[in-house]
């Protein structure tokens, strides 16, 4: 064996071993290409026209939910009829319309349109769904409007929330927005200072000292707890709920911060060192980016509470949001309307965890192919 | 056991230039540490070694015997408890880019790439900025510049110490303190990487301080075997390896060696 070390013997024997590695690394791509098409195309693996049942039953499933709610007459409810029954079933019938074409590509095979096949892609995807789901939207129209068997007002026909979006926009946009404003102010400072707090605990002797065991013996109170205190000692219940929601979201961001700081392996301060890095080095080169992974953790946690806190805070003091009109609405026992304000809260709610999924997989590039949650 | 003279047996050592190399001075030093539960727990007793300038040193011994200390005590990373070290005639009171540990995990930082991973000395001194070839120079000289963009999770063992490797070599280290790089890889990039590492010392010309408890290894790669006894360490013998690069491992020569050296260590018999 020659000791040759140009460049090109080394080449020679690394290629092959690190092969194995990037196509596995590769792999995920190749699974996703059935969802993205463009691959398919041009790798020559095209998709041959064959019916594409699942979509045509959606369609099915969509017309349904437009012929019952159209053609079956509603059970009069001693008022007057429901409104946007009408619109209900148009809309319906114009989704099905949608799924039809959909249906008609995904059975025609590959298309030379790109933003079709992407179309036709998550639509096969989702198709399951887009059965299931119009029918259980039926049969909710049928067990409330056309039967009569949930009864008003604690129930109300799929089509009485369009009329709540319809007439009550405005407050239900002001008020989304107010949730938002609050329960951003709120994340952010207890994220950041959550965040500090964890990572000097974990980084300095002294500070775990005097800070650990306030956050041990602080931290599990309930911060709805103190709602009654803060809104008394706070100038404005908007400032004691930021408080309150700063609170909710710190202590997991805290925590975990410093567990993710305190974990991290000893040799990679040591290699470091080694390489005349300073003290700041340390911290915001190693410490940081090696907890970030815990720290998301306690992010999700922080904001799972931080919506809880909010939603108590507006229902006892704070004069807008959307907590506020769900009180609102069962105060003029408008059910229809609270069931348009926990749809809204939910499509937020699970907006923002999405939004920090996607800030996460952003940040935490690397290790992807090592953890998946 | 101070070794002033310098041992050059290799004739044909390309490396003239040793202004690169560091000198490292041993004296007596000794080490323990505190253990609340058994009180001291004694790991180097008096231990001298005399480093030459690009000489290559390996330090043999029974595994948990104090030989890495000893490397951390050199690198700066502690302090010991009696004696001196210097380099260069300075005693060593901290870490310093001059004297680069490659250790036997490559703890690569997962959240940075290969190059990232390469640029860290330079980056941690605060002259990455104007030094950026220096990076890819180190990633050529392990045959890697073309995985600069991977994560580290994508390498396999073998490539992962070359990039600690060249993430040590960047450093333009004066001293390569290796304490058991190849200790968790296969046989057969093992003995890829011996010659490399081999090939790179002679290249660069630094001093090396290797820490193995594979006797093969410590034949083939090192000019001077430095051989330890169980804890407290201590040094028991020396052997100068008086053979030319590259070396081969059926040289008898090295096959006589390794039957003394196991001697040395009491396991003649199991040889």
């Amino acid at each position: 064996m020659s000791l040759g070390n140009s460049p090109s013997f080394v080449r020679e024997h690394t290629t092959p071993e690190h092969r194995p590695r990037l196509a596995a690394a590769g792999s995920a791509a190749t699974l996703a290409v059935p969802l993205n098409d463009g691959g398919t195309a041009q790798s020559g693996a095209h998709r041959r026209a064959s019916l594409h049942w699942a979509g045509f039953n959606a369609v099915i499933a969509w017309g349904v939910l437009a012929a019952v709610t159209l053609i079956w007459p509603n059970k009069p409810a001693g008022f007057e009829d429901w409104a946007y029954t009408q619109e209900l079933g148009i809309l319906g019938g114009a989704i099905a319309a949608v799924w039809a074409v959909l249906a008609l590509a995904a059975s025609a095979g590959t298309s030379r349109l790109r933003w079709l096949n992407r179309a036709t892609g998550v639509f096969r995807l989702a198709a399951p769904w887009l059965i299931v789901f119009p029918l259980l939207i039926t049969a909710w129209e049928i067990l409330t409007a056309k039967l009569g068997i949930l009864e008003p007002p604690f129930f109300a026909p799929p089509s009485g929330l369009i009329d709540v979006y319809a007439n009550d926009t405005a407050r239900l946009a002001d008020s989304a927005l107010n949730s938002l404003i609050l329960l951003l102010k709120g994340v952010a400072w207890g994220a950041t200072v959550g965040f500090a707090i964890g990572v000097s605990i974990g980084w300095s002797r002294a500070i775990n000292y005097w800070v650990h065991p306030l956050l041990r013996f602080l931290g599990p109170l309930p911060p709805t707890a103190l709602l009654p205190i803060t809104f008394f000692f706070f100038p404005s219940s908007h400032s004691a709920s930021v408080f309150l929601i700063a609170l909710a979201t710190g202590f997991p961001v805290a925590i975990l911060s410093w567990s993710g700081v305190a974990a991290v392996n000893k040799a990679y301060y040591d290699v470091a060192r080694t390489m005349g890095a300073s003290s700041a080095f340390l911290i915001f080169r190693v410490a940081i980016p090696a907890a970030l992974p815990q720290v998301f953790v306690g992010l999700f946690m922080g904001l799972g509470s931080s919506f809880v806190v909010l939603i108590v805070a507006e229902m006892l003091g704070v004069k807008s949001g959307l907590g506020w009109y769900l009180t609102w609405a069962q105060g003029y026992a408008s059910y229809t309307n609270m069931y348009g304000a926990l749809i809204l809260m939910t499509l937020i709610f699970s907006g923002l965890i999405s939004l920090l999924f996607a800030v996460r997989d952003r940040v935490l590039v690397w290790q992807k192919g090592t953890v998946k949650w | 056991m101070v070794k002033l003279a310098v041992v050059r047996t290799d004739s044909d050592l390309e490396h003239t230039l040793l202004s690169g190399a560091s000198h490292i001075n041993i004296s007596r030093v000794s080490h323990s540490f505190d253990n609340s539960r058994d009180g001291r727990l004694d790991v180097l007793q008096d231990v001298s070694l005399d480093i030459a300038p690009g000489e290559f040193v390996a330090l043999l011994g029974p595994s948990g015997c104090g030989k890495s200390t000893l490397l951390r005590l050199v690198a700066g990373l502690e302090t010991a408890t009696q004696g001196t070290i210097t380099q260069d005639g300075h005693p060593v009171t901290a870490p310093d880019p001059s004297r680069i540990v490659v250790f036997q995990d490559p703890t690569l930082f997962p959240w940075r790439t290969v190059w990232d991973n390469v640029a860290l000395g330079l980056q941690a001194q605060g002259i990455l900025k104007a030094e950026k070839s220096r990076v890819d120079a180190a990633l050529q000289k392990v045959g890697l510049q073309d995985f600069a963009k991977s994560w580290p999770h994508q390498l396999s063992g073998g490539m992962a110490q070359r990039v600690a490797l060249a993430r040590a070599l960047v450093n333009n280290p004066k001293l390569l303190i290796l304490d058991e790089p190849l200790g968790k890889l296969d046989s057969l990039t093992r003995i890829e990487m011996q010659s490399e590492l081999v090939s790179l010392w002679r290249k660069n010309g630094f001093s090396v301080l290797l820490v193995t408890h594979d006797v093969e290894e410590a034949l083939i790669l090192a000019q001077r075997v430095v051989i330890f006894s169980q804890r407290p360490a201590k040094i028991i013998s020396e052997i100068v390896v008086d053979r030319p690069y590259p070396r081969h491992r059926d040289d008898p020569t090295l096959t006589g060696f390794r039957h003394e050296v196991l001697n040395q260590l009491g396991l003649g018999k199991n040889w």
